[in-house]
């Protein structure tokens, strides 16, 4: 009677505090039959990590509206690793330039989503890629 | 280093992940559960339940530090429902607790109800037990919001703190049965907003009216767990109760009330999955039997012992 949930944290890294764009994918993740963890605003790379890990989820979503991506999405991808929990699959998503997606693609995260994608590339793409 | 042995020795991850198995009805959970079952029994378990945006989550955020202020460790089981149409879930009571998250004494695990009802999921007693082996002093369970008959956290828990707040109807509300006979201790939180007091008066005449032999009467306490007022009285009647419980040789009691809760759900859960067990090839014909009770051939009640019958033979 195995049943296997996919569990997501979709969590917001660093100082912004817009969070509309977040929920609108938790829910979207939701209604896709996912369980959400979501954990407010304003958390640190360290809190995102342990918060993985107590939660034991398949993926991190990551949101950020502010320019600090880079620094942020990176850091929970190396603090992942140092806990040897890097199988667990990041992807992030916010305003974030072109240039920098193939920089966050080498430290790790899984894929980028940028403004004007549809929640139901995102599902398929978590659906597709979580072990 | 099996996964037991980690979980004993205070391995989050490896805690973390067996809960997950519980939860998923994984085959291997139960031969892990079972060897992990003689290290429980050491922590406390506070049930804290209450309707919606009744302040739950806050509640056992501000306990939660107040235990760790003494020393304490703590474990969180926060359930949230799901989705009865997708199966999906947002589990969102770790908001109020994000103080919490790096504080290695605690352990939070959010979890959806899969579908149980009463108040918790299936997997929260395996979850209790996971958190108990990993060392935590005090575990508490925040059940999802709950209306009036959602009370299996008495079925789970040491002491169940039914939470309160102003205006939610008027006093025929408390003498309802279900919900309000469950409170070992009871909290009017949001005590700022008017109609705290009425609401404290309309339980303590509830209590009035209570007419057992019980030794131990419920205390109201009021709070106002964002301003974090109260905790410190919150948590030393908690204590006071646990002192009750074991004094009066309750504890034992209660918990053996929850082992034989537990027995009987397994029991039952057992005979329904031999029942609905489709890999056999001697499975138990169900759709014959519905149609000779759809052609009056036999009867429900003829039918159901019949299935009893045959399932207690293929367990």
């Amino acid at each position: 009677m195995e049943e296997k949930k996919i569990r997501v944290l979709v969590a917001k890294p660093g100082l912004d505090g817009h969070d509309r764009g977040a929920k609108v994918i938790a829910r979207a993740l939701r209604d896709a039959g996912m369980e959400v963890i979501y954990t407010g605003l304003r958390q640190t790379p360290e809190q995102i990590v342990e918060t993985a890990i107590q939660e034991d989820v398949d993926v991190i979503g990551l949101s950020s509206l502010s320019g600090a991506h880079l620094p942020l999405f990176s850091k929970v991808a190396e603090l992942l690793k140092q806990k040897e929990a890097n199988d667990i699959l990041i992807i992030g998503g916010g305003v974030i330039p072109e240039e920098d997606i193939p920089v966050l693609k080498q430290a790790g995260i899984a894929e980028v989503f940028t403004p004007g994608t549809s929640t139901k590339d995102i599902i398929d793409f978590i659906k597709s890629n979580v072990k | 280093m099996d996964l037991v042995t980690r979980i004993k020795n205070g391995d989050r991850r490896a805690a973390a992940k067996l809960i997950t198995m519980a939860e998923n009805d994984s085959p291997e959970a139960v031969n892990f559960l079972r060897e992990l079952y003689k290290y429980t029994g050491n922590a406390y378990v506070i049930g804290i339940t209450g309707p919606p945006g009744s302040g739950k989550s806050t509640l056992t955020d501000k306990l939660a530090k107040e235990l760790r202020k003494r020393n304490k460790t703590v474990g969180i089981i926060a359930v949230d429902p799901t989705s009865p149409f997708t199966g999906g879930a947002i589990l969102g009571d770790r908001i109020r607790m994000q103080d919490l998250s790096l504080d290695e004494g605690v352990f939070i695990r959010s979890m959806g109800t899969r579908g149980h009802l009463g108040g918790l999921s299936k997997a929260t007693l395996s979850a209790v037990k996971i958190l108990d082996a990993l060392g935590k002093d005090f575990i508490f369970i925040e059940t999802v919001g709950v209306g009036q008959s959602e009370v299996d956290i008495v079925k789970t828990a040491d002491t169940t703190i039914l939470v309160m707040v102003p205006g939610l109807g008027d006093d025929i509300q408390t003498i309802k049965a279900g919900i309000m006979e469950i409170g070992d201790i009871f909290v009017v939180n949001k005590a700022d907003k008017e109609g705290s007091e009425k609401v404290v008066t309309e339980i303590e005449l509830m209590l009035d009216l209570k007419q057992d032999n019980s030794l131990w009467r419920a205390p109201v306490v009021k709070t106002t767990a964002t301003e974090n007022k109260g905790i410190e009285e919150l948590l030393n009647t908690v204590l006071e109760h646990l002192e009750f419980l074991k004094t009066n040789n309750l504890l034992m009691k209660k918990r053996k009330e929850i082992i034989k809760n537990e027995i009987l759900e397994l029991v039952k859960l057992k005979i329904f999955n031999v029942i609905y067990d489709k890999s056999t090839e001697n499975n138990i014909d169900i759709n014959g039997l519905i149609e000779k009770v759809y052609l009056k051939l036999t009867d429900p009640y003829t039918a159901s012992t019949e299935i009893i019958k045959q399932a207690l033979k293929r367990l």
